[in-house]
């Protein structure tokens, strides 16, 4: 009873600040001084046409890189916490194995899937969605696989290397524009080329693809090791 | 307006979220909970950065770069979600594999189970 | 038009309101952790209403779609400690 009431008073002061924060929000007629400046400078300065994609790859790329590396490490975390003392093969053998039509429907449609979500984070630059989106997208790939075929060993290996390649390469990019155009991240030591074109925007297209590998690859890793657990 | 209603939304979505978190003990319900919250705090950025009679932050035929300023709304608050709603999945995972591993030793979801840690 | 925007608003709000409520409240883990995805899946309409495709885009996949996938996962192999803890205290 205590505890009801007491929650009761922490949600009621909760909720006269939420009162306050809305009855004081007034919408601004105008951009701020930030966002004026990047809805001016991204066409001239990055040449991506999604403005949203100039800021989370390039003017906050530092930000997205450390974003990358916490998923890393929940992915990295959950490895840990699920694997101590297990035996996973044993887990394994003794699940039933996956209908006709969910392992046929697999076939078909996986591989359109992971092409979707390709399609989404190559074109991350021009059209709403890129890495984390297109990333997401592959995962939900590798989950039917993982669904349709529950006893198979899945490739925790390939996932892992596909993984780390990205991430180096990703740093690797990061250093080159450091060392030919202006900083860390910056996008400009390749050609920005006409703006809506599908090679323009510098290496945009280059680093959301290897965002959308790596945030793929750490689903995947996530989704992977969940399904490896055994039934309690 | 409704930017007005999406905050409201938001911000009742969250006091949802923390009801629901401080009074439920099963832990997966907690998590659940929580995951409410999080909708809502996304909400509420977005939100904030949306301006009347304008469209998505995105250059193309209508939208010319020259007078981008007077046609867009903010980017920063979507550039921010973006951020939050992927750690708020990799936050997710890593509770759900915690639950997981809790249930193993004790055999049980119930949060009041727990009580080593308490004297 | 803005009548139109303004009401259907209205109602992915009322919609959103209502799912939190089941999920926080419904008798059913599956139920909840159901109206949870529920509410991240009308979140990503109405992010779209806010113009803002990119947000409506990462919310869908990400949170309506995998995070609903990994709740059943965990739910699948913790299934005897469903209704531990009881409906409330």
């Amino acid at each position: 009873m205590i505890k009801r009431v007491s929650v009761l008073l922490l949600l009621l002061a909760v909720g006269a600040i939420f009162a306050t924060l809305l009855a004081g929000y007034e919408a601004d007629p105008e951009l701020n001084l930030t966002a004026r400046y990047y809805a001016d400078r991204t066409a001239a300065d990055i040449g991506a046409a999604n403005i949203v994609t100039a800021i989370v790859v390039t003017y906050r790329g530092l930000d997205t890189l450390g974003e990358v590396t916490v998923l890393f490490l929940s992915a990295a975390i959950l490895g840990l916490v699920l694997a101590q003392g297990r035996k996973r093969e044993q887990a394994r053998r003794e699940r039933v194995p996956a209908g006709e039509l969910l392992t046929t429907g697999t076939r078909i449609l996986a591989p359109l899937i992971m092409l979707l979500g390709v399609h989404v984070f190559v074109n991350g630059h021009l059209t709403p969605g890129g890495g984390f989106q297109g990333g997401a997208i592959v995962a939900s790939g590798v989950l039917l696989l993982l669904l349709a075929d529950p006893v198979k060993h899945f490739a925790h290996g390939l996932i892992a290397a596909v993984e780390s390649l990205a991430g180096i390469f990703y740093v690797a990019i990061g250093l080159l524009g450091l060392l030919l155009a202006g900083g860390f991240l910056d996008n400009r030591f390749l050609p920005t080329g006409e703006l809506g074109a599908l090679f323009s925007a510098g290496a945009i297209p280059l680093i959301y693809s290897l965002i959308g590998l790596k945030v793929g690859a750490e689903f995947s890793a996530i989704l992977a090791d969940l399904s490896d657990t055994e039934e309690l | 307006m409704i930017a007005y209603l999406a905050m409201a939304t938001g911000f009742l979505l969250i006091l949802i979220g923390f009801y629901g978190a401080l009074t439920n003990r099963n832990l997966l319900r907690m998590i659940v909970a929580f995951t409410i919250a999080d909708s809502g705090v996304n909400l509420v950025i977005v939100a904030v950065g949306y301006m009347r009679g304008r469209t998505a932050p995105i250059l193309d035929a209508t939208v010319p770069a020259a007078d981008a300023a007077a046609r867009i709304i903010d980017p920063v608050p979507q550039a921010l979600v973006l951020t939050a709603i992927v750690i708020g999945v990799g936050v997710t995972a890593l509770m759900l594999a915690y639950a997981y591993r809790l249930y193993e030793k004790k055999r049980s979801l119930d949060i009041a189970k727990f009580m080593d840690l308490k004297w | 038009m803005g009548m139109l925007m303004t009401a259907m608003t209205v109602l992915l709000c009322i919609a959103m309101i209502v799912a939190a409520f089941v999920a926080i409240a419904g008798k059913s883990l599956p139920i909840a952790i159901l109206s949870a995805g529920l509410v991240s899946l009308v979140a990503s309409v109405l992010f779209l209403v806010l113009a803002s495709p990119d947000v409506a885009m990462t919310e869908a996949a990400i949170g309506s779609g995998l995070t609903t996938f990994l709740f059943f996962f965990v739910l699948g192999r913790v299934r005897k400690g469903e209704h531990d803890g009881g409906e409330h205290d």
